[in-house]
């Protein structure tokens, strides 16, 4: 895959946020689907997209600020009470919120880890614009506000570990965000906060569930679904700098990217349930849509579907769905590999874009009423999030780069026991 | 004491195979010994635990009395491990025979259950394993039988409906039964626990289950593989809470390829009966939801079987929910007198009631020093696939700051489970980072409680991984995991340095 092919996949992927976002209070729709409420974790990639675009010509300097401006405003300014029709509570938001209004819509709950995503693009935000103009102060200082306000402390529910979310309704969820999963960002975030710090046990508590795996050939921290490899690094560069869980392994979390990367092509390649398409250059079970039809009976073995779910490797679900963009969000790591898979599956699949864009996922095994692979309908705006991200971070690092800068970036890993490479 | 909820659908066919159980473990007109001056040993209870210790302090030749107020063999025998491992083998051929072509094999045009076919089957086989516990060979062995309930009397004394046995040691195995769950309605409304499961005569076509532990899961899968829609409520976001995760999630799927309605992080919270059905209002955080089901089989926890004994006649602490205090001897806080088996411990299984009694043994009758804490004790849930675990889980080696490595292998990679059709699963081998001594296991496998074995034994003879991997496994078998395992912790000894110079040599 070449470089153009590949800015062309990232302009595309970008394109998805203008589209589905409102100006007027920067919330962007979860998916493309008819009705898609905002998702907040969407926001977060919106507002992290946006430099992106600025420095790639695609999109004016003022128009970006206009649109985080925009963004940030809303959520100062948006309803805390906490009520199951606010917005937020205690600096955190619902998952999901009405497009027009940004009201909580389908009793969605008030989500940690989608609240520290949307946090990471607006300190992102706060990074890149950084001109004296009154429009980027304000910008900057809005960032600030959203994140030292934030009650990681509260976010705990008493818990040894940060709670998954909390309702109105009902309370803290019966989950905890314990290791190892897509939450390293969360827990920097929250450790580097000056104002609601979780206690200091809370990320001894996060590593105390890690798996150190030995799978296929390749030692690495055991998560199944590739995206949880991913989305913290959209922000977080962690070449080289290690806490304790992986100085003891003599690892870090980016090379152990690249290991899960490697997993999944071993898993592909042994493809157990026998589903099409499957192949060393052909793999991404990850979060993603899938179908909720019948799938094909094979060998006598009648073989579930999923719907949306976080597919994962080597136990499953598994139904043959696949995140062709999953490949290109591991770029970074396994440039290589990332690079073929990607290729082999667009030149097989072509169908899995539709105006540049990836589908949530594409699943060979089913068939499409036009004959091609069952592609998922609509866009998922985490996955355009992720692409433009991760190409980024490949070619120029600049996310990276900016969140490096950023002080309580630097703290949050500096109290979680991070050491040594760039910190 | 069983004690037998109000249901209608339980009362045991009394066939010639409960006629033969009975008759075992429970003789009709049972005629009480005349009792010695002095035991060497009094056991109260003739569960596992109380059999294994009377049998073999017996065999030592020691004077035994043993008390039982029911029936011989206790919950493993009557309703616990025999009966539900039976109805699960039946509950599998079924599954087998609807998945044959699987297997290649064509499967029959109408797979038609016969419940009351399944339950005679597990009572002819519960009829056949109780010859072992059975009063004849209690009293061949020379323990003298008594039936009744035991009340301590003093610190070397008790009764049994009204004689007295003096002792110079007694051990309590009096077990456990079911907890009752608090739910509003539940006892109005009837409800099975193991306790009155196995007297079925006829399949519930509805059933909920409510407890995700080992005992829910087991028999969830089972009646739902008899053709019970069945409905599995747990609070826990995932079954088998003290099991790894993945275990629990594989389970999960499991039972959802089954068909079992799974509801996890729920609780039942109220239940009432309309039109002679039971209504069941469920929670899941503000999520409401009601479920009508036909019965409603509880499996949440276990109360130890204490009551009627008189502890304090004896000095002997204890707790109403945890049991009988004991120390790491199995010592009570009377020094003459023990506990062995589910009154007392947490891990509620035969075999570590048998391996308790053992210890109670060597140390009440000879003198020993034999500690519970020294045991490797495994355990297994018999669903499909199986899921056994020996030794330290992951998380408790990092609470006891232990660097723990794992070498897992799919069972999707191992030849004899790709050609039994039984590739769900794995084996994870936990071991201290940097070394090859086994911190612990855990198997998900169609025949994992077979395969834990072998850990096991490496655990307790102080084998490691590495040796493992020269232990010649007979291919194809599904341990042959165990040994891919010890394969991959070879490999990784094969550092970058140890590579160059094996290179080196191999180009003389």
């Amino acid at each position: 895959m070449d470089e153009q092919t590949l800015d062309r996949l990232q302009r595309a992927a970008f394109g998805y946020f203008l589209q589905a976002v409102n100006p007027a209070n920067g919330l962007v729709a979860d998916t493309s689907r008819e009705g898609s409420p905002a998702s907040i974790a969407v926001v977060g990639f919106a507002l992290s997209a946006y430099p992106v675009a600025v420095e790639r010509g695609w999109m004016a300097r003022a128009d970006a600020v206009a649109f985080s401006l925009a963004t940030l405003r809303f959520f100062s300014g948006s309803d805390q009470s906490g009520s199951p029709d606010a917005t937020g509570y205690k600096g955190f938001y619902y998952h999901f919120l009405d497009m027009r209004t940004g009201a909580r819509v389908w009793r969605s709950e008030l989500s940690t880890i989608d609240t520290a995503l949307l946090i990471a693009g607006a300190l992102t935000a706060g990074r890149y614009f950084t001109a004296t103009t009154a429009e980027e102060t304000e910008l900057r200082a809005l960032a600030e506000t959203l994140y030292l306000r934030v009650d990681w402390r509260w976010s705990q529910g008493g818990a040894a570990t940060i709670r998954q979310g909390w309702k109105p309704e009902s309370g803290f969820l019966n989950y905890g965000w314990d290791g190892y999963n897509e939450s390293i960002v969360l827990y920097v975030l929250a450790l580097g906060s000056p104002s609601h710090p979780p206690a200091d046990s809370c990320y001894q508590a996060w590593t105390a569930t890690y798996q150190w795996e030995n799978l296929y050939g390749y030692d690495f921290l055991y998560a199944g679904p590739l995206f949880i490899h991913q989305f913290s690094h959209a922000w977080i560069d962690f070449r080289g700098i290690r806490d304790r869980f992986m100085r003891e392994k003599g690892c870090d979390y980016f090379e152990n990217s690249r290991r899960a990367t490697e997993v999944q092509r071993e898993y592909a390649r042994r493809n157990p349930l026998g589903f099409r398409g499957y192949d060393e250059d052909c793999w991404g079970l990850t979060a993603c849509d899938g179908p909720s039809q019948q799938m094909p009976e094979a060998g006598g073995v009648r073989r579930r579907s999923f719907g949306y779910a976080a597919r994962g490797v080597p136990y499953g679900p598994d139904d043959g769905s696949l995140g062709g963009w999953a490949a290109l969000a591991s770029l970074p790591f396994a440039p290589e590999i990332a690079l073929r898979a990607a290729q082999t599956m667009l030149q097989r699949y072509p169908e899995m874009l539709s105006a540049g864009r990836y589908a949530s996922s594409v699943n060979p095994t089913l068939s499409s009423a036009a004959g091609g692979a069952w592609v998922s309908a609509g866009l998922f705006g985490l996955d355009q999030g992720i692409v433009v991200l991760m190409i980024e971070n490949h070619r120029t690092q600049l996310i990276w780069q900016l969140m490096r800068g950023c002080a309580h970036v630097t703290a949050g890993l500096r109290r979680a026991g991070f050491r040594g490479g760039w910190l | 004491m069983m004690q037998l909820h109000d249901d209608v659908s339980s009362t045991t066919p009394q066939d010639a195979y409960e006629r033969e159980r009975l008759g075992n473990v429970h003789p009709a007109g049972w005629r009480q010994p005349q009792p010695a001056n002095r035991y060497s040993l009094v056991v109260i209870g003739a569960g596992t635990a109380g059999l294994v210790a009377a049998h073999a302090a017996a065999a030592l030749g020691a004077r035994v009395a043993l008390v039982e107020r029911h029936l011989l063999g206790g919950d493993c025998l009557n309703v616990g491990c025999v009966p539900s491992k039976a109805l699960i083998r039946t509950s599998r051929v079924y599954a087998e025979m609807r998945r044959a072509e699987q297997h290649g094999a064509r499967a029959p045009a109408d797979v038609r259950v016969d419940f009351p076919a399944a339950m005679a089957h597990m009572r002819g086989i519960r009829a056949r394993i109780s010859r072992a516990d059975s009063a004849r060979r209690l009293v061949a062995a020379g323990v003298d039988l008594f039936f009744g309930q035991a009340r301590f009397t003093g610190t070397d004394t008790l009764t049994v409906d009204g004689t007295q046995l003096r002792f110079t040691k007694a051990l309590i195995a009096t077990g456990a039964r079911p907890d009752t769950p608090s739910i509003p309605g539940l006892v109005a409304a009837g409800y099975l626990t193991n306790e009155n499961v196995f007297d079925l005569t006829e399949l519930p076509r509805r059933l909920l289950v409510v407890g995700g532990g080992p005992l829910g899961c087991e028999l969830a899968q089972a009646f739902c593989r008899f053709g019970a829609k069945t409905v599995i409520v747990q609070s826990w976001p995932l079954f088998l809470p003290q099991e790894e995760r993945d275990a629990a999630q594989l389970l999960s799927d499991a039972f959802a390829r089954d068909g079992i309605e799974v509801r996890l992080n729920t609780t039942a919270v109220g239940v009432r009966v309309e039109a002679g059905q039971k209504v069941v209002d469920l929670v899941s955080d503000d999520y409401q939801s009601t479920v009508t089901v036909d019965a409603i089989l509880v499996g949440t926890g276990r109360l130890p079987n204490v009551e009627g004994l008189e502890l304090g006649a004896a000095d002997i602490d204890c707790d109403a929910t945890t049991g009988i205090r004991v120390n790491d001897f199995l010592q009570t806080s009377n020094p003459r007198v023990y506990a062995a088996g589910d009154v007392c411990l947490e891990h509620k299984f035969t075999h570590t009631a048998d391996a308790s009694a053992r210890i109670v043994v060597r140390n009440a009758l000879f003198g020993g020093r034999q500690r519970l804490s020294a045991l490797t004790i495994p355990w297994c849930t018999y669903t499909d696939p199986e899921i056994a675990h020996v030794g330290l889980y992951v998380r408790q080696a990092h609470e006891r700051g232990l660097p723990v490595k794992t070498f897992t292998v799919p069972m999707h990679d191992v030849d004899r489970a790709i050609a039994d059709g039984e590739e769900a699963g794995f084996v994870k081998i936990h071991v201290r980072e940097r070394t090859d001594r086994i911190l612990g296991a855990t198997i998900v496998a169609s025949h994992a409680g077979e395969m834990i074995n072998e850990i096991t034994l490496a655990m307790v003879a102080g084998i490691g991984l590495g040796t493992l991997a020269s232990v010649i496994h007979a291919y194809p078998t599904q341990a042959d995991a165990i040994k891919k395992a010890a394969d991959a912790y070879n490999r990784t000894r094969l550092t970058p340095t140890i590579r160059w110079l094996l290179q080196r040599w191999l180009r003389w």
